[in-house]
C-alpha cells in the first residue's frame, strides 16, 4: 500500500509546487525593499520585509476607489446573476411546456459563441442604449451597466441550478400548486428555499467572475475614476515605471479577497466544479 | 413519472390543453431574462456583425457599405495571419497540454491519499485567481535579469531564455502561464474519476489486469466524454486568449497594430481589439469577428465529428 500512494504524492506535490511558486514569489516580492527586488538573480526569501509596500501600493495607484468600483461591478453582477439565472433554471427545470427541451438545448449551445465574436457590434449597440444619466454617462458606455447586466442568462449557471432543481420531487410543487399557490408563489416559498446551495455555487462562481474580468471593462470604461482594479492596475503600469515590489504588493491585495472567499467556502467551489461550471 | 401529453395526435396543428398553455406561458415568463439576453445580446449582435462586416464603420458617422472589401483586406493583411497563426499556435499547445495535466492531477488525487484536500486545494487555487494579475506577476517572474523563472533554471543548470523577447518563448510563456487554471479541470475530470464503477476494477484485476490495462481499457474510455469536454470548451477559449497577451505587452504594442517581439503576442482577438477600439476600424473589426465566428464553429463541429470515432457513450438513462 505503501509503495503504491509514492508515485501520486510524488506527482501531486511536485505539481502544487509548480502551482504555488508564482505566489510564493509574488508575496516575498511584494515585502522585499525596492533595492532587494531589482536585485539580479532574485533572492529566494527577502532579506528584510517591507511591509509598507502594501501602504505605498495602496496610496500610489487610486486603490480604494478601484477596488470600490470592482466591488460594486461584482455585487451587481452577482446579485442579477443569482436572481436571474435561478427564474431562469426555474422555468428549465420545473414547468413543463412544450418546446423546453430544445429551447434548452440551444441556451446550452451558446457556450460554443465565443464572446469576442459580438464585441464590435455590443459595444456599438451599448454606445446607443440611453443610460438616463447613470454615472453621468450618456450611454451604456463608460457605465458599469454592460459589465453586470450581460451575466443575467448564463448558460453554465443555468445549467448547474438546473440540475439542482430537477432532483427536487415534483410533488412539493403540485402540493403547492393544489394549494392555490400562484407559479411564482411555489417558486419564491417552496422551490428557492431548497435551493439555496445552488445559489451559494452560483453567486460565488459569478462574483469571481465578475471580480477577474478583465476584457470589458477595459472596453466600456473610459473614465479614470470608473476603473476597477483589473484595468486601473494595468493601465497604472502601462504609463508608469512600475516599481516592481509595489506591483506584486498591489497584485497580493487583488488575489487576497479571491483566496479568502477560497478558504471560507471551499465546498461551494468543489461543487460547482463537479457539475460543470467553468471560468467564462 | 407524470403522464406523457395525453393524446399524442397526428394532426398537423396539435391543439394545446389549457394547462399545457398556461405552463408554457409561465415556462416563456421565467426563462424570458435568458431569452431576452439570446436575442438582444447574441443573435441580434452576431446579424448586426456580419451587416457591419460589409461596411466602413468608424463608430461615429453611419456606416458606409463598402461589399467585400474588408475581406479582401483580410486576406492580404500580414497582421491578420500572423495573429491566426499565434493563436492556433497558442490553442493547438495548451488545449493538449491542459488535458494531460489535468489527467494526471486527476488520476493522482484519486488514489486514497489522506491528504487529498491540502493537494485539491492547491491545485485548485490558481485557476480562480485573476489572469490579469497572474500575468502582471509573470512579466516580473519571466523578466531575464531580476525574474525568478530564470534564476530557479539557471540553478537547475537549464538554459535561460528570454522568455518575453524572443517569438517562440513569448508564445510558449502564454502557454505556460495558462496552465495555472489546470487545476480546475484536474477536479472536473477528478469527478469523472470517482463516476466510474469499482467493480469495473475489481473484475479486471480478478482476470490479471495491471495498472496502465486498467487505465487504458476502463480508465481512458469512459473518461472520453470529459476530455471532448476540456477539448471543447479549451478550444473555444483558445480562440479567445487575450488578457494575458495584453497584459504581457503592457498594451499599447507597436505603432503598426502589432504586439511583443515579432508581433508574437499579438493574439487573434488582440488584433480584433486593435482595429475596432485602438484604430476605430469598427468595420475591419466586424469581419474579423465573423471569421472567428466561422472558424469556432468549423472547428467545434470538426472536432465533434472526430469525436464520434473515439467517445464512449455509456447507455444514458434519459
Amino acid at each position: 500500500m505503501l509503495r503504491k500512494s509514492v508515485l501520486p504524492r510524488i506527482v501531486l506535490i511536485v505539481g502544487c509546487a509548480l502551482f504555488a511558486l508564482p505566489f510564493y514569489f509574488m508575496f516575498v516580492s511584494a515585502v522585499k525593499t525596492g533595492t532587494e527586488a531589482s536585485l539580479a538573480p532574485p533572492t529566494l526569501f527577502p532579506h528584510t520585509f517591507a511591509w509598507s509596500n502594501f501602504a505605498d501600493a495602496v496610496s500610489y495607484i487610486p486603490f480604494f476607489l478601484y477596488a470600490l468600483n470592482s466591488l460594486i461591478i461584482t455585487v451587481g453582477a452577482t446579485i442579477g446573476a443569482v436572481l436571474s439565472n435561478t427564474l431562469i433554471a426555474y422555468g428549465f427545470s420545473r414547468i413543463r411546456w412544450p418546446g423546453r427541451n430544445i429551447v434548452f438545448y440551444v441556451c446550452l449551445a451558446t457556450v460554443f459563441l465565443p464572446y469576442p465574436v459580438v464585441l464590435v457590434a455590443l459595444f456599438d449597440i451599448f454606445g446607443k442604449l440611453p443610460s438616463f444619466g447613470i454615472q453621468g454617462a450618456r450611454s451604456w458606455v463608460d457605465t458599469f451597466l454592460p459589465l453586470i447586466v450581460p451575466v443575467f442568462g448564463n448558460p453554465f449557471y443555468i445549467f448547474l441550478m438546473r440540475q439542482f432543481m430537477m432532483g427536487i420531487p415534483r410533488e412539493l410543487s403540485d402540493a403547492s400548486r393544489v394549494d392555490g399557490a400562484s407559479e411564482l408563489q411555489t417558486f419564491w416559498h417552496v422551490i428557492l428555499p431548497l435551493t439555496k446551495p445552488a445559489v451559494v455555487v452560483v453567486a460565488i462562481l459569478a462574483a469571481v467572475a465578475a471580480w477577474n474580468e478583465f476584457l470589458l471593462p477595459l472596453l466600456y470604461l473610459q473614465s479614470n475614476e470608473k476603473y476597477p482594479l483589473a484595468v486601473g492596475l494595468a493601465f497604472y503600469t502601462q504609463e508608469h515605471d512600475v516599481l516592481y515590489n509595489l506591483l506584486m504588493a498591489a497584485s497580493t491585495l487583488i488575489v487576497l479577497p479571491i483566496v479568502v472567499m477560497f478558504l471560507l467556502f471551499q465546498r461551494f467551489f468543489i461543487e460547482g466544479i463537479t457539475v460543470g461550471g467553468v471560468k467564462g | 413519472m407524470a403522464a406523457a401529453a395525453p393524446a399524442l395526435t397526428r394532426s398537423r396543428r396539435p391543439r394545446l390543453g389549457a394547462l399545457e398553455r398556461r405552463n408554457l406561458r409561465w415556462g416563456l415568463l421565467f426563462i424570458s431574462p435568458w431569452l431576452f439576453g439570446f436575442l438582444a445580446l447574441s443573435v441580434f449582435p452576431i446579424l448586426y456583425t456580419f451587416f457591419l462586416s460589409f461596411t466602413r464603420y468608424s463608430g461615429i458617422r453611419p456606416p458606409v457599405i463598402i461589399g467585400l472589401t474588408n475581406y479582401e483586406r483580410i486576406a492580404t493583411d500580414p497582421l491578420f495571419w500572423k495573429s491566426a497563426y499565434n493563436t492556433l499556435f497558442y490553442t493547438a499547445l495548451a488545449v493538449p497540454i491542459g488535458v494531460l495535466m489535468a489527467m494526471i492531477l486527476a488520476v493522482a488525487m484519486n488514489q486514497k491519499l489522506r491528504e487529498v484536500g491540502i493537494y485539491r486545494a492547491i491545485l485548485y487555487l490558481p485557476s480562480i485567481l485573476p489572469v490579469f494579475a497572474i500575468s502582471l506577476i509573470f512579466i516580473y517572474l519571466l523578466n531575464p535579469a531580476y525574474g525568478m523563472v530564470n534564476a530557479l533554471l539557471g540553478l537547475a543548470g537549464l538554459p535561460s531564455p528570454n522568455w518575453l523577447g524572443d517569438p517562440t518563448y513569448a508564445r510558449i510563456s502564454l502557454v505556460l502561464i495558462a496552465q495555472l487554471g489546470a487545476g480546475q479541470w484536474a477536479l472536473v475530470f477528478l469527478a469523472g474519476l470517482r463516476g466510474i464503477p469499482i467493480e469495473l476494477y475489481e473484475s479486471a484485476e480478478i482476470d490479471g489486469a495491471g495498472a496502465w490495462t486498467k487505465f487504458r481499457r476502463i480508465t481512458l474510455p469512459l473518461m472520453t466524454p470529459v476530455i471532448l469536454y476540456d477539448i471543447i470548451i479549451g478550444l473555444s477559449l483558445g480562440l479567445q486568449v487575450f488578457t494575458s497577451a495584453f497584459i504581457l505587452t503592457g498594451g499599447g504594442g507597436g505603432r503598426g497594430g502589432g504586439a511583443g517581439p515579432d508581433n508574437a503576442l499579438l493574439t487573434y482577438v488582440y488584433y480584433l481589439y486593435k482595429q475596432a477600439f485602438q484604430f476605430g476600424q469598427m468595420g475591419y473589426a466586424a469581419a474579423l469577428s465573423v471569421v472567428l465566428f466561422v472558424v469556432s464553429l468549423v472547428l467545434a463541429g470538426a472536432v465533434f465529428r472526430w469525436a464520434r470515432g473515439w467517445v464512449f457513450y455509456e447507455a444514458e438513462d434519459a
